[in-house]
């Protein structure tokens, strides 16, 4: 008896449901084919990541490739050049953090001390600018900045004798990684320092008063005044810093890095994803890599967030 | 208060001097450029040629202009930035406003399904198979059509809508205008500067991206610029750059002795930096706006 009368419940409020939702088409309409859209270009290929487990082939497809276990994953953890990869990802992720991390904000601090408005306003529109170039224009510039036919950098260095000849800095690995993390820093310092301004803007301009009436110098109420009220601001990017740990770059690296011989520095988790992936198409291993990379940054996430929520500042 | 201490001062000089610095060296490499552009290639080989052109010429975007090839990759990218930049706003806009309606059913699972989509993401491969099996690889649509939705758009505009006053809608409700009605008579009109900066942030977006037409497009006749100076930047050898000129401006380089690889690179690249340019003016009125909608979010 009792089992009838919950089916009959349900199917009557399936109805009102459809029908409450049909009376509202207008916005459900609204709605609705963007989310189609989302669903397709989003939650397909999250579906598709298991492929990672198969022995993805084009002409099977998705349905009838056959499962294979972690074959992939343990392919990847034994290739020669799986550690390389690691130490690339990470010592580039790390310099940018520890480099291209506070550089903005002590751009912030900087700025924030400037009295003279229209020199704070061009040096703003100057260092903001390299963020709307794209990274194939910007690695342009490199080349040309770093070439040995008349590269400024080379002009600049042998015109103080620091060298005789002039240097092919993108040919040399050891140079690879200090350009590389330079031209990040050139490009997002002026763009990145806008947060922390904002930041800074919002505090209290009598507790500067009172410290300076107490005589304390401007280096002293930046360090113990304005720095402190940041925090939290900082705290949130670096969150998401950490958990953007393994993607050490994608383009610049693949703009920068077109000399063969840089290969060993350079080649990091989504440069390899890409390069196995898409040039070799060996589709299932490459979203092997990819996954592999995922997961660990989602733990990392969570683990910086775990962290920064003890000192109260956390993400979520 | 012109008190200061020694500490300031030098604080202050120091400070002063850095942003110079920096300054100086963001403009520099952009500057260089520039001048390297105008400047006679076989001159600009003797070396020096630094802040100023020494041998002026027009001869670099002669040549540039006169490329079929590169001509056609600037139209295509000014296409693809048009019809990414209206598809995408008015799209994320109409599920955004129906997004910020309280009535809507399922609005709690429908911003669930929209928010996932922020942290998780199927990665390059498996999209890059969904877009062949969509039977979208070698397309003009490419470039434009999984970009159409974006989450983060959606979000910054129903923080917008939510914030407008209730009673306005009411009031066309009452004279009888539907939800779409009251969209793009009354909503849409009130949301100028949200317009704005969404548009100017998609517009830059598409147009320098030169990644997904690399791996998508192969029809040379429909990569965008920043793709072809890509393909240009990255072939070091003369001849294979040669390769991807268009006959008629190669027999006027042969012509042209002054005309170098590098100053013809270089014109290119101020080409398809240009339409950044001119709009970044707007881009630095709005963009701050922007980032702090962002930033509140986080």
């Amino acid at each position: 008896m009792t089992p009838i009368t919950i089916k009959k419940d349900q199917k009557l409020k399936t109805n009102s449901l459809m029908r409450r939702m049909f009376k509202q088409w207008d916005i459900q309409m609204m709605v609705i084919p963007a989310l189609i859209f989302v669903f397709v270009f989003s939650y397909i290929p999250m579906y598709g990541v298991l492929m990672a487990f198969q022995d993805y082939s084009i002409y099977k497809g998705f349905l009838h490739s056959p499962w294979v276990g972690f074959k992939h994953f343990e392919m990847f953890f034994n290739a020669p050049e799986f550690w390389t990869i690691m130490r690339n990802t990470l010592v580039i992720s790390l310099l940018k953090l520890f480099i291209g991390f506070p550089a903005p904000i002590i751009l912030a601090l900087m700025l924030n001390e400037v009295r003279k408005a229209s020199f704070k306003r061009v040096v703003q529109t100057i260092s903001y600018l390299p963020h709307f170039l794209s990274w194939v224009i910007v690695s342009g510039f490199v080349v040309s900045l770093l070439s040995t036919d008349n590269g400024s950098i080379n002009i600049l260095l042998q015109s103080v004798h620091l060298i005789k000849e002039p240097i092919n800095f993108l040919a040399i690995p050891e140079y690879f990684w200090s350009i590389l993390v330079t031209t990040g820093i050139w490009k997002e310092i002026g763009f990145g320092s806008i947060v922390y301004l904002a930041a800074i803007a919002g505090v209290d301009p009598h507790i500067y008063e009172a410290a300076s009436i107490d005589g304390a110098s401007r280096l002293k109420q930046i360090i113990n005044i304005t720095v402190p009220s940041i925090i939290p601001v900082i705290v949130i990017f670096m969150i998401l810093a950490i958990g953007n740990l393994l993607s050490a770059g994608f383009e610049d690296i693949l703009l920068l890095a077109t000399n063969p011989v840089l290969r060993d520095v350079s080649d990091v988790l989504d440069t390899y994803v890409y390069r196995i992936g898409i040039q070799n198409s060996r589709y299932s291993y490459a979203t092997a890599a990819g996954l592999f990379k995922a997961v660990i940054s989602v733990g990392m996430l969570t683990l910086a967030n775990l962290v920064a929520r003890r000192s109260g500042n956390s993400l979520w | 208060m012109s008190r200061t201490s020694f500490g300031d001062k030098m604080l202050s000089f120091s400070i002063y001097f850095l942003l110079t610095i920096l300054a100086f060296v963001t403009f520099y490499p952009f500057w260089n450029a520039a001048v390297v552009s105008f400047n006679n290639g076989t001159d600009t080989i003797l070396g020096g040629v630094t802040f100023w052109p020494r041998d002026f010429t027009l001869d670099n975007y002669e040549i540039v202009f006169q490329d079929k090839r590169l001509m056609n990759g600037f139209i295509i990218s000014v296409l693809r930035t048009i019809s990414g930049t209206v598809l995408a706003i008015l799209a994320t806009a109409i599920l955004a406003y129906g997004m910020s309606r309280r009535e809507l059913i399922g609005r709690k699972y429908y911003m669930i399904m929209c928010i996932v989509t922020m942290y998780f993401s199927g990665g390059l491969i498996p999209s890059f198979l969904l877009i062949r099996s969509l039977g979208l690889m070698n397309t003009f649509w490419v470039m434009v059509i999984p970009g159409i939705i974006s989450v983060w758009n959606m979000i910054v505009f129903r923080t917008f809508f939510l914030a407008l006053p209730v009673g306005l809608e009411e009031s066309a409700k009452i004279d009888g205008s539907n939800n779409w009605g009251v969209l793009f008579r009354i909503v849409l009109p009130l949301s100028g500067p949200v317009i704005a900066t969404l548009s100017l942030f998609t517009a830059i977006y598409h147009w320098n991206d030169w990644f997904t037409a690399s791996i998508y497009i192969n029809n040379i006749d429909l990569l965008p610029i920043q793709t072809k100076l890509q393909q240009i930047l990255n072939s070091n050898i003369m001849s294979d750059q040669m390769g991807q000129m268009d006959s008629a401006a190669l027999g006027r380089m042969a012509q042209m002795k002054s005309v170098t690889t590098k100053s013809l690179s270089m014109a290119t690249m101020m080409v398809a930096t240009l339409p950044i340019i001119c709009v970044y003016p707007f881009v630095q009125k709005y963009f701050v706006k922007g980032v702090l909608v962002g930033s509140l979010k986080e």
